[in-house]
């Protein structure tokens, strides 16, 4: 085992850790926020653990490309899809439970839900 | 290696049985999306282990299709939570 290899091999093993950890934590966690919270880190630190480790490992410059286009989407539509579905539980009174009844959104005005 | 790619396999497996515990008793959409998503992200991991294991790049383009299949639906479902409720 050479030294890239064995720090594609730690990358790895951090990574499927930090996958184990947000699975417990979606099990054990009350609530759906506190849920989303164990949920995003995989999806971004995770997955990036992940695929450097695999960079270190495939051959071709394609693959590794292909790495880095996966990443970039889904470090953009992560933070997009956990906001959407953070609004619309919202909306729907997901907070009044997750929070013990404080909601720091209660007096603003709510935002109509989009009519396209 | 492989025993390292062996042991990270497994890690994820358990990851994803623990997100299919959370999918099958939550009892909101929201919570389901959540635990899809997260899913995803493991078998999107898992894919790209496993090119690390054989040292071969052909799966990696069932990731490009499937990250953005899974923001499209997250995003359907959030807007059909937003219209229709839990």
């Amino acid at each position: 085992m050479t030294v890239v290899d064995a720090i594609a091999a730690v990358l790895l093993l951090a990574g499927a850790g930090l996958a184990v950890i947000a699975g417990i934590g979606l099990v054990r966690f009350d609530g759906l926020f506190a849920r989303m919270h164990a949920a995003t880190k995989p999806a971004t630190l995770g997955l990036t653990l992940v695929f450097l480790g695999t960079m270190l490992r495939v051959e071709s410059a394609d693959a590794v490309a292909k790495l880095v286009l996966v990443l970039a989407l889904q470090f953009v539509t992560a933070p997009i899809g956990a906001h959407l579905v953070g609004r619309a539980a919202y909306q729907r009174g997901a907070a009044a439970t997750a929070t013990d009844g404080v909601d720091d959104l209660a007096d603003r005005d709510r935002e109509s839900p989009p009519t396209a | 290696m492989t025993a390292v790619t062996t042991i990270t396999l497994g890690g994820l497996a358990v990851a994803a049985a623990l997100c299919m515990v959370r999918l099958l008793r939550s009892d909101t959409i929201a919570d389901r999306i959540v635990a899809l998503d997260a899913l995803l992200v493991v078998v999107g991991a898992g894919i790209a282990v496993g090119a690390a294991r054989t040292g071969d790049g052909t799966y990696l383009d069932v990731l490009v299709v499937a990250s953005l299949l899974g923001f499209v639906g997250t995003v359907t479902v959030a807007r059909f939570i937003e219209r229709r409720g839990t």
